[in-house]
């Protein structure tokens, strides 16, 4: 299954930075349970959102032709609770990137508080595990999740912003 | 850049704390990577990006740690023991290091002793020496 985590991305600098936003509703379901009375955005669900800014950070810098896996989360620390109708900011940026990985560092904020900073390892799957096969098609980037691209990055043209975002 | 080899095993020593999550106090001169400091795969990577950053220079994985492409290759191992012409490649690939015992009994369950600390600042100390 793949579902998408982010709801759009703000700024899209290809191989350096990504700037995305996740609106937090109380009609997403496991916030009832999540505690119920006390709805709070479960810390793994803020990894899992800097995981997919970050990783989509990461493939589009080699062109989706990776299939990049979250490897690693180097440090996850957290400030502040993410409770229903807050605007989370990810800011992701790439520290380092080989042939067979990448390493990025990211702040999610809150207007101006920060909420947490998530730094994670990313793995070129067909470029590690030597003698594992894995299959052809690049199951990690679907349509779908390129199509967060669409408007903020154009044609692969490099960075730019999205054009409600220009004066 | 010139550093002397208590100045690199201090910014060795730090990035592995990071790195893996270490006390620093267990990360001795003679500590083995995944035996003692329980590094996996993915952290070699961590480690060779880190050292990048803190001695400010490129690091190809497979030279800091060759063990991954000599196993996966049948001419270097045979029978889990590493051949005549792995043995060779080895200690070209490592030839900032004594490979000792290793030379012995080359089973390939003991290559992982050869990464110590030890060996990422002999490694650190031959690249700035050779600057």
């Amino acid at each position: 299954m793949r579902w998408i985590w982010i709801d759009k991305f703000v700024e899209f600098h290809s191989g350096e930075r990504a700037v995305a936003v996740k609106n937090v509703t109380l009609a997403e379901e496991h916030l009832h349970d999540h505690f119920p009375g006390f709805a709070v955005m479960p810390e793994t669900l803020c990894i899992e959102a800097m995981a997919q800014t970050a990783g989509i950070l990461v493939g589009e810098a080699k062109n989706f032709q990776e299939k990049v896996i979250l490897a690693k989360i180097k440090k996850a620390v957290f400030y502040h609770y993410v409770k229903p109708g807050d605007t989370l900011i990810l800011d992701a940026k790439i520290e380092s990137i080989a042939p067979e990985a990448a390493s990025t560092s990211g702040k999610i904020t809150l207007g101006e508080k920060l909420i947490a900073e998530i730094d994670l390892m990313f793995s070129h799957i067909d470029q590690n595990l030597a003698g594992k096969k894995f299959p052809e098609e690049n199951f990690v980037f679907t349509d779908t999740f390129k199509s967060l691209l669409q408007g903020v990055l154009v044609d692969g043209a490099g960075s730019s912003t999205p054009e409600s975002e220009q004066n | 850049m010139a550093m002397s080899r208590d100045e690199i095993f201090g910014e060795v020593q730090e990035v592995l704390v990071d790195a893996l999550g270490v006390d620093d106090d267990e990360v001795t001169a003679e500590a083995t990577l995944m035996g003692d400091l329980g590094a996996e795969s993915i952290d070699f990577l961590d480690i060779v990006f880190r050292l990048e950053k803190a001695f400010e220079m490129k690091i190809p994985r497979e030279e800091l740690f060759p063990a991954e492409s000599l196993m996966n290759n049948p001419d270097f191992v045979n029978n889990g023991k590493l051949t005549e012409t792995g043995l060779t490649e080895l200690k070209n690939k490592m030839s900032y290091i004594e490979i000792g015992e290793f030379e012995k009994d080359p089973d390939i369950n003991k290559l992982g002793d050869l990464f110590t600390v030890n060996t990422i600042v002999s490694y650190i100390d031959s690249k700035l020496n050779a600057a």
